[in-house]
């Protein structure tokens, strides 16, 4: 069986010890020390990464062994050389983070969410559970981004700037 | 963590011939698992990755639907049959956790999880007889604000903390089992226990019975159906007290219902006392509050969660009257 991962497009190698999360994989392991490792127990979203390019999960509660096969995209494969990704680059002008820390898990849990409302998954504050697609309003980012903590307090950036990130890219 | 062997399973017997070393155990997407065994609460030896293994959702003939016990938590909230059918299920799994976390948990792993009761994970600092059986609670004379209000123990006053769970609960959700012995279902009511002297056990599973499956009985009536959630903050947080309820209304009486509560019980807590009193009568406030309480009549408060006991009862009744709006 082919012992490897997809990091931000390259095949790795995964370590021997299944014991070594996704999260340390990435640090450790790789130096790729974009993904923050906040709380280490899933409750803060500061490690958050993409799974097959649009799905959002916690790579501190990822095993890496779990993810062999898979591709993994960090904060580092967002950005096309030195051109910022488009939602980086809306983070900067609406003062969409004070201290970075937690940055690039809200910008990957972004384009996660994104996905999810094209899909139609309904969130705790979706009125219609038909819809076929979700209207990105502030009260459905707030909601659907709740796993991601800002100990700054850069909300009200936080959302300007995925607000006008969706707006460009329906 | 200490160390343990991975190896995935390619299908359910796969899986059960794994787990038959010691200390097995199944891996689903790991957001419960993980933790644990980061905390040493939990010391597998061998872990079996079951998250290959049968993730569909089946609609069958006769009404009833089918889910995989490996699919993904977001896949259940999301399909439409759910969505249409089932609608409390869907609010009720995107009332838990956050996106992230719905995206890797499996249902299977949603309904084992373990309770987020403090002392339990406070390993260097509390007595806990979940997790070091006979050691003492220190959560029934500690900081029990969250703790529960019914059926608990003088071992134990932990919280089950799936919303899920207490949507199948509502819905009479039948797990289907696989181990060495062979197959059975279960009705989801069945599965979690009331802690008695023995809290180390969530469930009555056997050791190495794998939950293959979860079937969803056809209940037409669910398209009328609510999960309502009250916590301390008004997102990514555990229930104070939660509600599902399923209603069914003909001619302003109730002709059927379902009503289950969350965070109030070691275990989904299906309100059967509220349900008989409820079944035939006019489908009116007074009915509803002299419904919720004959539920919580057994209630016993601790030192910082008796406003459970009314929470629960106003909860009750706010989403009966809202699934009763506009109704004759």
């Amino acid at each position: 069986m082919n012992m490897t991962i997809s990091i931000n497009g390259a095949d790795t190698a995964l370590p021997d010890d299944p014991r070594v999360s996704l999260l340390d994989l990435l640090r450790e392991h790789l130096h790729l020390s974009g993904t923050k490792k906040g709380c280490n127990q899933g409750a803060c979203g500061a490690c958050t990464v993409l799974v097959d390019g649009e799905e959002r999960i916690l790579s501190c509660l990822a095993l890496a062994v779990q993810y062999q096969g898979r591709a993994i995209t960090s904060i580092e494969g967002l950005a096309d050389g030195d051109g910022l990704h488009p939602l980086q680059q809306a983070f900067i002008e609406h003062d969409g983070f004070q201290c970075g820390y937690c940055t690039p898990g809200q910008i990957c849990s972004a384009i996660g969410m994104a996905a999810e409302l094209r899909r139609g998954v309904p969130s705790y504050v979706t009125a219609d559970l038909a819809a076929d697609a979700i209207a990105p309003h502030p009260d459905e980012l707030r909601e659907r981004m709740s796993g991601n903590l800002c100990r700054c307090g850069a909300y009200n950036g936080i959302v300007a700037a995925v607000s006008e990130h969706l707006g460009e890219a329906p | 963590m200490t160390p343990f062997t991975f190896v995935r399973a390619a299908d359910a017997a796969d899986a059960v011939r794994l787990a038959a070393v010691p200390d097995a155990s199944y891996l689903g997407g790991g957001t419960n698992l993980v933790d644990l065994m980061r905390e040493t609460l939990a010391r597998p030896a061998a872990l079996v990755d079951v998250t290959g293994l049968a993730r569909g959702i089946e609609e069958r003939p006769d009404g009833s639907l089918l889910i995989g016990a490996a699919a993904k938590n977001t896949a259940v909230a999301e399909h439409r049959a759910v969505r249409e059918r089932y609608p409390l299920l869907s609010r009720a799994i995107v009332a838990g956790a956050s996106a992230q976390i719905r995206n890797m948990a499996t249902v299977g792993g949603n309904l084992l999880q373990r309770t987020r009761c403090t002392y339990f994970y406070d390993d260097d600092g509390a007595r806990c007889n979940k997790r070091a059986p006979g050691q003492g609670c220190d959560a029934i004379d500690g900081f029990n604000r969250n703790h529960a209000i019914l059926g608990a123990s003088d071992a134990c006053v932990a919280t089950h903390p799936s919303d899920m769970c207490v949507a199948l609960a509502a819905l009479d959700a039948v797990i289907h089992l696989q181990g060495a012995q062979g197959r059975r279902t279960l009705a989801l009511t069945e599965l979690h226990r009331l802690p008695g002297d023995r809290p180390d056990l969530d469930t009555i599973l056997a050791p190495g019975e794998l939950i293959t499956a979860i079937e969803l009985p056809a209940l037409p009536f669910a398209a009328r159906s609510a999960y309502r959630k009250v916590r301390d903050r008004s997102s990514y947080a555990f229930a104070l007290v939660s509600v599902a309820a399923v209603l069914d209304i003909d001619n302003g009486v109730v002709r059927d219902v379902r009503l289950a509560l969350g965070g109030v019980a070691h275990k989904p807590w299906r309100a059967r006392i509220a349900e008989d009193a409820l079944r035939g009568r006019p489908a009116t406030p007074d009915n509803f509050r002299a419904a919720a309480a004959a539920e919580l009549a057994a209630a016993t408060p601790l030192r910082d969660n008796a406003f459970k006991i009314a929470l629960a009862q106003r909860t009750i009744v706010a989403v009966l009257e809202n699934l009763t709006g506009g109704q004759p």
